[in-house]
């Protein structure tokens, strides 16, 4: 399977997203600067790791997501290419509009990362398939507007259709329901705030995010598989 | 501001301008006859920062001669960007410390965080890819409103550009006390690593060659800041806000990438970062290490604002900006890559033979002086220096065994010390994993990085108790160095050497010197006797307000190497039934110490002793037991002694506990601060071989599997607490004091 880590100027996750998809979890991966559009066409998955991107000016993910790169990203997704978005990634991905919702400052102001425990709501999308249905997992946050908000009504809509993938053991950050990751509801879109590649290593503590990127992996060979 | 810059040279000598830019009519006498003439006004200006104590280290320099600074595995010492030194496998570790104390004092939020900024630079201007921060913070008691924001603020100021910047913030101490109440300390240091390959020297080498401006344009922020951070801080300090600049994080980013992408051209000569005196040190610097000289044209400097001076421009500190020599006719290669990232690169002047320093600025030449008298002919004074009285008499002090009745109590007493308590609060602010090699996040005696497609990791620690270095400079020098190394080797790697950011008081005190010059032999002492050279540092003087001075307080930044992960050994206790052992004897050492602070409110009599020949053989004993495996966990006794160390070891959500035995002085055995001593667990069937190397430690228990800390002296349980009320009550003494003021 073919990745591209996106980087914009400012993600400062972007390395960490190719060494734990490509080195530790077997991918193909490329880093791909926010310029190189073109070279999107070539992958099978795209991975908009974390960071500052545009320095969060603004509003966290702002800028981003109006770059000619994220429009290229939407004409993937809505094909059904596997877009994962992980901390500023997932911000970009609601300001884009690929996710609803918004990530607003965390309850207490601050930035703040530690290790949180997860539970795994849903283990049928692409990117949860190897994780039993609520098993708990630990996935370090490194975040100052991680706070999941959105109305009731999308609420709503994001639990009826089982939307919402992660979810925090112990609230950290005052999200809505608990709320630490969220699928489009074609469910080839995954945003989340915690970081699955800095789990993917029993030297760093946790390997708990391996199994998303496994996932993944696993999902694009099993369909390659049935179209071959 | 235009007129008072054109202000006639020698108006400017009968009313004595220079005094106002920190110059003594020796120094003035001493340009006019370097130059022959008087010098005008933005020359003025460029002597006086070039020669400020910040960049000449001129009251210093006598004093930093004494570190040892060569070593086997040293690639670069003090003098450039930062220190280097060899890890092996064509790679080498790269760090230094810098302090941005007053900036810090007037702006806590930008001071600190330019000052992480800087030090970031000073890192990858060598070339290196800087992995990991580290910090040395020192505040007044958090018992004012005043002292809340400094602290809150400085965290958030170096969280704000860290998280930003994507180096992690993997450590550090943070100490409060009476004497930094008006004049906080923030000192910052940073790690990188590089490929022999690809180190950088800042010079401007090879006639003709060009000099190249990278990153933002140059405003009018930071003027004078180094002469700023020359003198004692002010009590209308806030007047001097417009010395503070303003850092741009993103803006650093991307210029860590550029720069990191440019080394790898042979276009590049050398590059400096542009830090304290701007444009003019890097400039200067750059041209006096090649034995060259340089011409530039103000007229191409990026500018941010209208109408600046040549001597606005010359001392701008404005921040990410940075100076680069390129090989003549091959600077486009070298602008497309800064290009790629949105910055702007332009030649602004070129390497000349002779070995001058000329700026021209609207087509005539503004400055013109002796490359090397900027550099080298700054004035090296030897300051008078006279045993402080109050150390007279505290040597003559006998310091009694405090009285005890309530162990457990003053357990939870030393605990809740803002220095001794959970760091949490500060730490968790700081994104502490990024780029993914922490192994050891905050919290631990030394923090511990990987180093990727390698087995080996980098230790790295801050120390400094300055408390005994007031009570005793040249023992307390000591133990500073002391206790980095016993820090880096609790963690299982060999220390490699430091990076020393001294902070002291007003030099012309004699009192205040004599606190420097003891300090540094001190520190030199230790260093010799644990193999430590220093390779880089930081001196900031005129630490003091108000006439106070703060204590002295010369921090260690160390860096140790795991040649194998599998070395690295965790500070807590780690399972039930592990034998628990204390390496040393306690002594009546309560000098400084935090149980005298809480009983009388003052540091005074003696600071503990320390023996170096015994410090150096039981860590050199420590490491190779670690090395060979026979260790559980390694932690060293500091501030708060025995107790407070058994106490730590047991914070980690690990439901375990402890039942330790204790012979002689429970309250020295407790409490005592001597120093050399180390708290390990060592599993039953390792038990012969840890003994048969430290014949004389004590066996004081075992780990349990109940959450309690038991004490036993003399067949009577003297402490019995539950861990998880200990834990939260060393976790929560920061936030409540910082609530409480809110």
């Amino acid at each position: 399977m073919k990745v591209a880590v996106i980087v914009f100027p400012g993600s400062n996750c972007d390395r960490d997203m190719f060494h734990a998809a490509g080195e530790i979890a077997g991918a193909e991966a490329s880093l791909v600067w926010y310029t190189e559009t073109h070279l999107l066409d070539s992958v099978d998955g795209i991975l908009i790791p974390g960071g500052f991107s545009y320095g969060d000016y603004l509003r966290s993910g702002s800028m981003a997501s109006t770059s000619n790169m994220m429009h290229k990203i939407q004409e993937h997704a809505e094909k059904g290419k596997p877009v994962l978005g992980v901390c500023n990634g997932f911000q970009i991905l609601t300001e884009a509009g690929l996710l609803p919702g918004a990530l607003m400052r965390n309850k207490n102001l601050s930035f703040m990362c530690h290790q949180e425990e997860l539970i795994v709501e849903d283990n049928e999308t692409i990117f949860t398939k190897l994780y039993e249905k609520k098993q708990i997992v630990r996935f370090p946050i490194a975040h100052g507007e991680g706070n999941y908000f959105c109305d009731e009504a999308t609420l709503k809509e994001l639990k009826d259709n089982n939307q919402i993938v992660f979810t925090y053991k112990n609230n950290p950050n005052g999200s809505v329901a608990d709320i630490a990751g969220i699928r489009n509801k074609a469910g080839n879109v995954l945003g989340m705030m915690p970081h699955p590649e800095r789990a993917v290593e029993a030297l760093l503590r946790s390997e708990d995010g391996l199994s998303l990127f496994q996932s993944m992996i696993a999902n694009w060979r099993s369909s390659n598989a049935v179209n071959a | 501001m235009q007129l008072t810059h054109n202000m006639d040279p020698e108006k400017m000598e009968q009313d004595r301008i220079y005094r106002d830019m920190g110059l003594s009519d020796e120094e003035f006498e001493k340009i006019k006859a370097i130059l022959g003439r008087r010098p005008n006004f933005t020359e003025t200006g460029i002597f006086s920062v070039m020669w400020s104590e910040h960049c000449s280290y001129k009251t210093s320099k006598p004093l930093l001669r004494k570190f040892p600074t060569e070593g086997p595995y040293v690639l670069q010492g003090p003098g450039e960007g930062a220190g280097i030194i060899d890890i092996g496998d064509e790679q080498a570790v790269v760090f230094k410390v810098e302090s941005h104390n007053h900036p810090s004092a007037v702006e806590p939020y930008q001071g600190a965080a330019t000052g992480v900024g800087g030090i970031i630079r000073d890192v990858f201007s060598m070339g290196a890819r800087p992995i990991a921060l580290m910090n040395s913070l020192r505040f007044g008691p958090l018992t004012t409103n005043r002292t809340s924001y400094l602290f809150s603020e400085v965290v958030a100021g170096i969280a704000g550009y860290g998280n930003c910047v994507g180096v992690p913030t993997v450590g550090g101490e943070v100490q409060f006390d009476d004497s930094y109440e008006d004049n906080p300390l923030v000192n910052a240091m940073c790690v990188g690593i590089i490929n022999h390959k690809d180190i950088q020297k800042g010079i401007a080498a090879g006639i003709g060659n060009t000099i190249l401006y990278a990153g933002p344009p140059t405003g009018r922020d930071g003027i004078h800041g180094a002469t700023f951070a020359s003198d004692d801080l002010a009590a209308d300090s806030n007047k001097d806000r417009p010395a503070v600049q303003v850092g741009d994080p993103f803006m650093e980013k991307l210029l860590i990438e550029a720069c990191l992408e440019v080394i790898h051209s042979d276009a590049l000569v050398g590059m400096q970062d542009m830090g304290a005196a701007g444009l003019t040190s890097s400039a200067s610097e750059m041209a006096s290490k090649a034995g060259t000289g340089l011409e530039m044209n103000l007229d191409l400097v990026p500018q941010r604002e209208q109408n600046m001076t040549a001597y606005e421009m010359m001392l701008s500190e404005s921040q990410e900006r940075m100076l680069l020599c390129v090989k003549a006719g091959r600077e486009q290669e070298i602008i497309d890559i800064f290009e790629k990232y949105g910055l702007k690169s332009v030649p602004i002047g070129r390497v000349i033979q002779e070995k001058v320093f000329r700026i021209k600025h609207y087509g005539e030449v503004v400055v013109d002086i002796p490359v090397d008298s900027l550099a080298d002919d700054a004035p090296v004074y030897h300051m008078p220096s006279r045993e402080a009285e109050y150390y007279q008499a505290f040597q003559q002090m006998e310091v009694d065994t405090p009285f005890v009745s309530n162990y457990g109590g003053t357990l939870k007493q030393l605990l809740q010390q803002p220095t001794i308590a959970s760091k949490e609060w500060v730490y968790d602010q700081y994104d502490s994993m990024v780029q993914t090699n922490t192994v050891v996040t905050p919290g631990s005696d030394a923090a511990i990085v990987r180093i990727k497609g390698t087995d080996k990791a980098l230790a790295i620690t801050t120390d400094c108790n300055s408390r005994y270095i007031y009570l005793d400079p040249a023992e307390g020098g000591k133990i500073a160095v002391a206790e980095a190394a016993r820090n880096i080797v609790c963690s299982g790697a060999k220390p490699l050497g430091i990076t020393d950011g001294l902070n002291f008081g007003n030099p012309t005190n004699p009192e205040i010197f004599w606190q420097m010059e003891k300090s540094v032999e001190g520190m030199s002492a230790a260093c010799k006797a644990l193999n430590t050279p220093v390779i880089s540092g930081n001196v900031s003087l005129y630490n003091q307000s108000k006439g106070k001075s703060i204590y002295p307080t010369p921090v260690v930044g160390m860096v140790g190497l795991h040649e194998s992960t599998a070395h690295i050994t965790p500070s807590f206790f780690q399972e039930a039934g592990d034998m628990i052992y204390l390496i040393g004897e306690a002594r009546n050492d309560f000098g400084g110490s935090e149980l005298q602070f809480i009983q009388n409110g003052k540091y005074e009599g003696k600071a503990p002793q320390l023996d170096l020949n015994l410090e150096a053989e039981r860590q050199e004993k420590l490491l190779h037991l670690i090395q060979k495996g026979a260790l559980q966990s390694a932690h060293d006794l500091a501030e708060g002694g025995l107790g407070v160390a058994l106490a730590e070891s047991l914070f980690q959500n690990k439901k375990l506990g402890a039942e330790v035995v204790i012979s002689g002085d429970a309250t020295i055995e407790l409490f005592s601060e001597t120093q050399s001593r180390f708290l390990v667990t060592v599993k039953p069937h390792n038990q012969a071989a840890f003994e048969e190397v430290f014949t004389d430690a004590a066996k004081l228990g075992q780990v349990t599997a109940e959450n309690q800390l038991i004490v036993t002296s003399n067949n009577e349980t003297i402490l019995q607490e539950d861990v998880a009320e200990l834990e939260t009550l060393w976790k929560g003494a920061i936030p409540c004091l910082l609530k409480s003021k809110a």
